[in-house]
């Protein structure tokens, strides 16, 4: 007899769930937080750093980063910018409205990495959508860690999303931080240059009792790695999370490869020593 | 290396082999010529099969001819190996209708005896094993096709000139991953075919079938061919090659080959082991839409897409992906080469870019490049 001919369907793979979007805040003018739990069940669970992979039938599928709480249980929260054909019509989603989701993909944060230690986030622009699930967390377990501190740079005063809860987190006695914009408006008081200005001028930690996780734009990863690392951090304690092109986040389809990662599966979150030269090669 | 168990008549025997497998209930697919090339296609007999014609190949060059002798499978290698039987080249993997109902079309995969499987090819199968398979995800469709599958292998005798596979260590001769195994012999006025399982079905088909025993003097004639066909071949991969094309990123060579690459992506499409696919989403005007999976290439601009451009829009960036993940990072990635020898790049590449060939020179511009001890 032949060996099996059984025809499955996809276990964990392709075949995406229905989610229905149950809030929605316009975050900037191009970018929208939509929270959406599934039409049956309860919301998937996730780790801080993981992604899904968002999408509507006829339209498409994008991978987009978990940027709600890992802690409360409650509705999927993700933070969406408009930039080509699906996330403009993901951005476009009103609440009631449905849409298909698989996930959650992808290794996490190293959160436990900052038990007992000094806790240091860096992100830029949109990168402060997968890192707030960082903070979310480490409130939670504020009482475990030495410290918690948030470095925050975005392109001007109007390009800061989570705002209000921003300026909450900065202005609470659990965290320290700071924000700078590259732009500055009249309105703007604060500091203004690339993030990295941050880090020599208000980070205050000691480099051997802290771990760095990073998130913006590559470009902006690979100067915050060199600010960090003349502080005297070692890159076995930087974290950062890559972003590459992605159409099955299972490792089947080859989009993402970063020379010998596949930024899906063994990412997107990698130890700066991990991926030092897969950063700095260009077009790898 | 499994011990040959039976000698079967040329004519006789492989009618009777076809048989056995279509009595068994198996689809059964052979070598056949299609369009003045050797394909794999459905066969009823082992008269389809294109018995005494060969192939010529080179650099962008690929034609059939009768060979010289009746001998069956002499210098044939099929123009795609396996993949499309287990991996189509596009199929739709979800299906939404209007009040977004979701349905898995199920995979419809007879069971299929594959016949005349080079060892190249099988050893590709196995690749795909372990790309499809990786823990902790196991792409179910890969799995259904792949374990409907029989493997029919037969040993190379004669190469063809692009062959490259005993420098990647999977061939001539198929050692592992087959089902049953066949040595075509024509010594001493017999011709005929020893007979080799490797698994279960494979000897429950080899219990079925009439033959003799193995004779000393065939197992050496065919050691014999095997090392003829090793030397025959004039191309090869240099030993060091996985660890040269992850050295030689920043490479002037990647230009030149990209001087003369059309970035087609036909190397991709021929060769057994490229598993990249992209998904689209498709929609048909009565409201229903479909998820479709496709082969697809990292020679096409789109692939590294994200917003603001490629990460790889340079032709040399493209063609330095496929060739240092398939040489190279293949091997970080799943603990083997992805690279199995058999040469089908070099055939069907327009401008006859030969993979050997750019790895030879980008080795020989790293040896140039390290300074050797007394350098100074």
């Amino acid at each position: 007899m032949p060996r099996s001919m059984a025809a499955p369907v996809w276990e964990l793979g392709m075949e995406p769930v229905v989610y229905q979007v149950t809030g929605r805040h316009q975050e900037l003018v191009d970018t929208v937080t939509l929270q959406m739990t599934p039409v049956d069940g309860p919301a998937m669970s996730f780790l801080p750093g993981q992604f899904t992979m968002m999408g509507l039938p006829g339209i498409g599928e994008i991978p987009v980063s978990i940027s709600g709480s890992p802690n409360d249980g409650g509705p999927l929260t993700q933070t969406i910018r408009a930039v080509g054909k699906v996330s403009a019509a993901i951005a476009g989603l009103g609440v009631g409205d449905r849409l298909l989701m698989r996930g959650p993909f992808g290794e996490p944060w190293p959160v436990e990495e900052a038990v007992g230690r000094h806790l240091l986030i860096i992100a830029g622009g949109l990168g402060l959508a997968p890192v707030r699930p960082i903070v979310y967390w480490a409130l939670a377990n504020r009482g475990r860690l030495a410290g918690v501190e948030l470095l925050y740079g975005a392109r001007g005063p109007d390009y800061i999303p989570y705002g209000a809860q921003l300026l909450g987190w900065l202005a609470s006695d659990r965290m320290t931080g700071s924000l700078i914009v590259d732009r500055h408006s009249d309105e703007w008081a604060g500091p203004v240059g690339p993030v990295t200005e941050l880090i020599g001028r208000h980070a205050t930690v000691d480099p051997a009792k802290t771990v760095a996780m990073v998130c913006g734009p590559e470009i902006m990863m690979r100067f915050v790695i060199q600010a960090l690392e003349a502080r005297g951090f070692a890159d076995s304690d930087i974290w950062v999370s890559m972003e590459r092109n992605m159409k099955c986040a299972l490792g089947w389809c080859g989009h993402c490869q970063l020379g010998p990662v596949f930024v899906c599966r063994d990412g997107p979150v990698f130890r700066v020593d991990h991926v030092r030269n897969l950063m700095t090669q260009s077009e790898l | 290396m499994v011990d040959d168990s039976l000698w079967i008549e040329a004519d006789a025997g492989l009618r009777q082999l076809l048989a056995v497998l279509q009595g068994r209930g198996y689809e059964t697919v052979g070598l056949t010529e299609q369009d003045g090339c050797i394909t794999l296609g459905p066969i009823a007999s082992a008269d389809d099969l294109p018995r005494g014609r060969i192939m010529d190949t080179g650099g962008g060059h690929v034609r059939c001819r009768d060979g010289e002798s009746d001998r069956f499978f002499d210098k044939t290698l099929p123009m795609q190996g396996l993949k499309r039987f287990v991996y189509p080249a596009h199929e739709a993997v979800a299906q939404f209708d209007d009040d977004l109902t979701i349905t898995t079309p199920e995979v419809e995969m007879r069971p299929t005896a594959v016949f005349g499987v080079r060892a190249c090819d099988v050893a590709a199968i196995d690749i795909f094993d372990v790309v499809f398979r990786k823990p902790p995800y196991t792409d179910a469709r890969f799995a259904a096709r792949r374990d409907g599958l029989l493997i029919v292998a037969v040993d190379c005798a004669v190469p063809l000139e692009t062959c490259f596979c005993a420098s990647m260590g999977t061939g001539p001769h198929a050692t592992t991953g087959f089902d049953l195994a066949l040595t075509e012999l024509s010594d001493g006025g017999e011709h005929g075919f020893l007979v080799r399982a490797g698994s279960a079905a494979g000897r429950g088909i080899l219990a079925e079938l009439d033959g003799e025993a193995v004779r000393d003097d065939q197992v050496a004639a065919k050691r014999a061919q095997a090392d003829a066909a090793a030397a025959a071949m004039t191309r090869s991969m240099p030993a060091n090659v996985a660890s040269v094309v992850r050295q030689s990123h920043d490479s002037p060579h990647w230009s030149e080959v990209a001087s003369r690459c059309l970035t087609c992506a036909n190397c991709t499409m021929v060769c057994p082991t490229c598993f990249c696919s992209t998904v689209e989403d498709r929609n048909a005007l009565d409201g229903t839409a479909w998820r479709e999976r496709r082969w697809d290439s990292c020679f096409s601009i789109e692939f590294s897409y994200i917003h603001g451009g490629g990460v790889r829009e340079s032709a040399p960036a493209r063609y330095r992906q496929w060739m240092t993940h398939k040489l190279g990072h293949w091997h970080d990635q799943f603990g083997m080469s992805g690279c199995v020898g058999c040469g089908r790049c070099i055939a069907w590449c327009p401008v006859g870019i030969d993979i050997t060939a750019e790895a030879h020179v980008l080795a020989a511009d790293l040896e140039r490049a390290v300074p050797t001890m007394g350098d100074n």
